[in-house]
């Protein structure tokens, strides 16, 4: 499958960049700061939806501040490419499980990268052993936990990004 | 024990700046949004940040020259030229000071005579009169309008200019008001000053912090200008340095060598490694278009607009700012004074805002709100203001 790039007008640049931090602006708030109309901005946001550049708009979770059982490793892969169709199809296989959050193709010493969630060790540990290893092209896996989350797509979770600054100043 | 046998009038009968009663009076509050900065919400890029540590790991931790690095003046002289088309000899017509602050000070300090006086603009930065003071001088506020843009008009300045009139402080883009200068507007004070043999001290604090497609133009390079201009600029702002404390002054051998000699005593140098990560500031800058800087400029510009045009939508008159990170919008209408109205504001809704008068009395019915703060509080505070507004009506 081809992927349609095209260069990002500069209002398309700017709405991403302030959607990105946040997705709950309104449309009027988003053209009074793009300079724009807001039919200008609801047609460029349904284009870029349209074009798949905008995916979906999700909140970021901190789950450790939930009860939610939760267990997150990264699991190296090296698998056997395939004729004619590279890495594609054996990363369509994985991603396709439910457990999988994100799958990435790799330079270096492995192939794939693949994030995995389960609710449980033992969850994740039959996903390892009965469904990855055992697909014809894995060649071996090293499996990773996540211990801690200290920063993800630029949020930083633990405090201590505060403002510092002076209440007044002149 | 009575001390005012042993404190010096002059300095005393400054009265405290008007800042600094709302400083006390907003720090007993709590979760209080602030709109009262006066500096960037971005921390330093961390490249930056980075030169700096590198440095002091590294055994960094010498005086520098009274001047400042060579290698940062270097930097500075290319940085002039390659921005505003200034050409300065790093060895002898730059010098790095501890803030832009520091450099007025020298400046000051350097030129004046007892009585001499110095032309202000006005509303503007509070430290300039008391400094025209403190070094002997007397400051002649000259009046900015918001009728025109808050941009200094030549035939008010000549009116304020007197025979012992030496200088003018030209503060653009202009904190609080947001005010700028475009270069017919600057053409027009040379003339004067040109006409009255005066000299200008330039404060491009916020040179790199124009919207809308606007172009500074320093001052020293408007025809017949260099010679009588020092300007001042420094990284606090452009690059989200403010805690750093590293600006500097360009202009005459003559004037620099007599500033640098109240520095070389006073000061020594500033800070060494606040001079490293400006190095790295500005190589960086050169390097890849100043691209951080444009970054951080095109996300205050979008805040801009969203204050400018809450305030409107209010109900509020709110002049275009075009420069620096301030809206300057006239309360007038609300029936309250600029101090009623920012005390009431900060004690009724929780949201701090500078009163106009903190920047001279022409200040008066306008207050300054910084819009460098993040969209989320920023829209917070503006439906806070909105609903103070209202309540009034």
């Amino acid at each position: 499958m081809m992927k349609e790039v095209r260069i990002m007008t500069k209002l398309e640049t700017a709405l991403l960049d302030l959607m990105k931090e946040d997705c709950r602006l309104p449309l009027e708030k988003l053209a009074v700061m793009t300079g724009v109309s807001v039919e200008e901005v609801a047609e460029t946001i349904e284009s870029l939806e349209k074009r798949r550049v905008i995916l979906r708009y999700a909140p970021m979770i901190n789950w450790d501040l939930t009860d939610r059982e939760r267990v997150e490793a990264m699991i190296e892969v090296r698998v056997t490419p395939q004729r004619d169709m590279g890495f594609d199809a054996i990363a369509r296989r994985i991603y396709c499980f439910d457990e999988v959050k994100s799958v990435f193709l790799m330079s270096g010493s492995y192939d794939l990268l693949v994030l995995v969630e389960a609710r449980t060790l033992k969850e994740l540990a039959a996903f390892v052993s009965g469904k990855l290893s055992p697909l014809e092209t894995v060649t071996g896996t090293a499996t990773s936990f996540v211990l801690k989350r200290y920063k993800e797509e630029g949020v930083i979770f633990d405090s201590g990004d505060s403002d510092r600054r002076l209440v007044i100043s002149p | 024990m009575n001390y005012d046998r042993f404190l010096n009038p002059r300095i005393t009968s400054v009265p405290p700046s008007g800042i600094r009663r709302f400083f006390d009076l907003a720090s007993t509050m709590k979760d209080t949004i602030s709109l009262g900065v006066g500096e960037p919400d971005f921390k330093t890029p961390y490249a930056i940040r980075n030169a700096a540590v590198d440095s002091i790991v590294d055994g960094e931790t010498q005086y520098t020259a009274n001047r400042g690095l060579i290698e940062l003046r270097e930097e500075i002289a290319l940085y002039m030229d390659g921005r505003y088309g200034l050409g300065y000899d790093p060895k002898t017509e730059i010098l790095v000071t501890i803030g832009a602050s520091e450099a007025i000070d020298l400046a000051l300090r350097a030129m004046l005579s007892e009585g001499d006086e110095v032309l202000v603009p006005e509303p503007s930065y509070v430290s300039y009169s008391p400094g025209v003071i403190f070094a002997g001088g007397t400051p002649v506020g000259v009046v900015t309008l918001e009728e025109d843009d808050f941009r200094l008009r030549p035939d008010l300045l000549e009116k304020a200019i007197t025979p012992r009139t030496k200088a003018l402080i030209l503060p653009y883009p202009n904190n609080p008001t947001g005010g700028i200068m475009e270069k017919a507007d600057l053409e027009a004070i040379a003339e004067v000053i040109r006409r009255h043999d005066l000299f200008v001290i330039s404060d491009e604090i916020y040179s790199e912090l124009m919207y809308d497609g606007r172009q500074h133009v320093s001052f020293a390079s408007i025809e017949g200008m260099y010679p009588r201009t020092l300007t001042i600029n420094g990284f606090s702002k452009s690059f989200a340095m403010t805690g750093w404390r590293v600006g500097y002054a360009c202009g005459a051998k003559e004037l620099i060598d007599v500033m640098n000699k109240i520095h070389q005593y006073g000061i020594m140098c500033a800070p060494r490694q606040g001079q490293v990560a400006a190095i790295a500031a500005l190589k960086a800058g050169r390097e890849n278009g100043y691209e951080e800087v444009a970054r951080m400029r095109d996300s205050y510009d979008r805040r801009r607009r969203l204050m400018v045009s809450a305030f409107r939508e209010m109900g509020l008159h709110c002049f275009e700012p075009y420069g620096a990170f301030y809206a300057f919008p006239s309360v007038r209408s609300t029936g309250l004074n600029s101090e009623e109205f920012c005390s009431r504001l900060l004690r009724e809704k929780n949201v701090a805002a500078v009163p106009g008068t903190a920047f001279g009395p022409s200040g008066e019915g306008n207050i300054r709100c910084c819009y460098a703060t993040a969209v989320d509080k920023l829209n917070i505070a503006l439906d806070r203001i909105s609903d103070f507004v209202s309540s009034l009506r």
